[in-house]
């Protein structure tokens, strides 16, 4: 079975975002860039699915600026078999990354694509659901746990009041949560070997998806800043407080 | 303009972040009209006709619809979405897993998770874990939306009298079948609605200490969240976990016990109205948005938090 595995460049979580002065954005210069934590996570369960003979080959594709290669690199480390990057100079939005995903698993044949549940920038969300949709394919979202038995792959997702479990006809798109795995860190000669694996570049014309913007950003702010409060010196200080100031039990 | 809202029910009755969505919609502006769909679901149908402001009630009433499916929901809502200017669904993880796949196939790019309304158009959402806010403007011909609950206030629960209108269903898309769940039994107030929520971090060291926090939000009829790290460690089911990529609360109160305030999680809680802290590290940055803090052992703080709440 052959999985595809999309993976986005971020600002490292670790980072504090700053909001660009003239407000078009966060300042992406100079700024410590990562693999979304989400997508290392769907990485690292294909890579398992390799280990134990249920994935035959790996493929992770980025989509975004040139330096996508660095990610792409990052996965191959950890064990991924080749990359693809979409480069564009458009800034792409959910809709149009599923778009171009689309046409690579149509492309490739994939048969399983694991994606993150959402990018830790825009915080959106939407492009594994958008692409299962595109496809026509089932999808299982917020997965933690995945089982495949007799060509139906049974998934178990977090849900707001725990956990669902759905059986999914394959081919199907998931999207995976935190717990599903903790991702390995890659080892020196692995990243040695990932400096030789292929990586193709190719563009949205070459796709023949238009990626045109849908959305116009007005502006990017900082949002209001909570103030610190005070310290209180005892339990029974904060709970007169609470009561009696704040009123709030 | 008119507003379709696609509900989150279970069939008896409308779970809350519905009630906070019309609110959006009424923001929005236009005839807003509520879709349930699901099976048996009279019950719920009812209930959404008697939300102050919805003007209509759409119920599909199909074995289909029995468990939520996104595959076989999503065409319904393509189905009925020719007739508005606006789809909405709350930014639960029933809304974030439905909504893309009914936005992709309108060929529409969704506005995730927004939290306020500036006009028609346009739209304010949190991006980088609430570190900064942005205000995009949708060029599609329908808008595709879904709402954070915690930043509008839910609408009156009774007031209207919206009609009853009946819709087909569009079959089952034979993609995927529900296994079954597990869920979370408590007998407390749901995370994302809790009037009071009190959270535990890393610092709660094992899930037995939790018990600690539940017998204090017994006490004070809250509700128990968690940090992303006392999830990761294993503490507590990750239906706890407050943060980006968990549950907002925005509680009149939220307790964080042995919680050091990373990013991630403030994203979760800082629109809280007052926010406590209880940690041993006077530098944890939990403090910098805390109305109330307490540099304490949190073993010995929240005995004795529950010995004054009596």
């Amino acid at each position: 079975m052959k999985v595809l595995v999309p993976i986005k460049r971020v600002i490292d979580a670790n980072v504090k975002v700053r909001v660009k002065a003239d407000k078009s954005g966060v300042e992406l210069t100079n700024v410590k860039m990562a693999m979304n934590p989400f997508c290392e996570i769907g990485v690292e369960e294909a890579v398992r699915m390799k280990e134990a003979g249920t994935a035959s080959e790996i493929v992770v594709v980025s989509a975004g600026g040139a330096q996508s290669q660095e990610t792409i690199r990052t996965a191959l480390a950890m064990g991924a078999d080749r990359g693809i990057v979409i480069q564009s100079d458009v800034a792409l939005e959910p809709l149009g990354v599923a778009k171009l995903l689309k046409a690579v698993v149509e492309k490739e044949s994939a048969e399983l694509v694991i994606l993150g549940k959402q990018a830790i920038d825009g915080d959106n969300n939407q492009t594994g659901q958008m692409l299962a949709a595109l496809l026509g394919w089932a999808q299982g979202t917020f997965v933690s746990k995945i089982a495949i038995e007799d060509g139906v792959l049974k998934a178990t997702r977090e849900v707001d009041g725990g956990l669902e479990t759905v059986a999914l006809k394959m081919p199907c798109v998931l999207t995976v949560d935190l717990r599903l795995n903790q991702p390995r860190y890659a080892s020196l000669p692995n990243i040695m070997k990932a400096k030789k694996k292929q990586i193709d570049t190719l563009s949205p014309e070459d796709l023949g998806v238009d990626v045109t913007p849908r959305l116009t950003v007005v502006q990017v702010v900082e949002p209001a800043s909570r103030k610190a409060g005070v310290k209180v010196a005892s339990v029974a200080e904060l709970v007169d407080k609470l009561k009696n100031e704040a009123k709030v039990i | 303009m008119s507003v379709l809202i696609v509900a989150e029910h279970d069939n008896a009755g409308l779970k809350p972040a519905t009630l906070n969505t019309v609110t959006a919609a009424g923001q929005v502006g236009g005839d807003i009209v509520l879709l349930i769909a699901g099976t048996d679901c009279a019950a719920a149908a009812a209930a959404a006709a008697k939300v102050a402001g919805v003007a209509k009630v759409l119920v599909a009433d199909a074995p289909e619809y029995a468990t939520m499916l996104a595959e076989n929901l999503a065409p319904l809502i393509v189905k009925l979405a020719p007739d508005y200017s606006h789809i909405l669904a709350p930014a639960t993880t029933f809304g974030k897993n439905l909504l893309p796949r009914a936005a992709a196939l309108l060929d529409v790019q969704q506005i995730s998770d927004i939290s306020g309304i500036v006009d028609a158009d346009t739209f304010v959402r949190p991006i980088y874990a609430g570190n900064a806010e942005a205000t995009v403007k949708s060029g599609d011909a329908i808008k595709v939306v879904t709402i954070r609950a915690t930043a509008f206030d839910p609408a009156p629960e009774d007031g209207g009298s919206a009609a009853t209108e009946t819709v087909e269903g569009t079959g089952d898309s034979g993609l995927s079948t529900f296994v079954g769940q597990e869920l979370t039994k408590s007998e407390r107030p749901e995370l994302t609605t809790a009037g009071i929520v009190i959270s535990g971090g890393r610092g709660m060291q094992s899930g037995e200490n939790f018990a600690m926090l539940e017998r204090i939000a017994d006490k004070l009829g809250a509700a128990v969240g968690a940090s992303r790290a006392a999830v990761d460690a294993g503490f507590v089911p990750n239906d706890y976990q407050v943060g980006q990529t968990g549950k907002v609360v925005a509680p009149e109160l939220y307790i964080a016990i042995g919680i050091s305030g990373a990013i991630q999680h403030l994203a979760g809680m800082k629109d809280s109205k007052v926010i406590v802290a209880i940690n041993k590290d006077e530098e944890a940055p939990i403090f910098q948005v805390a109305d109330y803090g307490l540099v304490a052992d949190l073993f010995q703080a929240v005995p004795e938090l529950e010995k004054e709440l009596g």
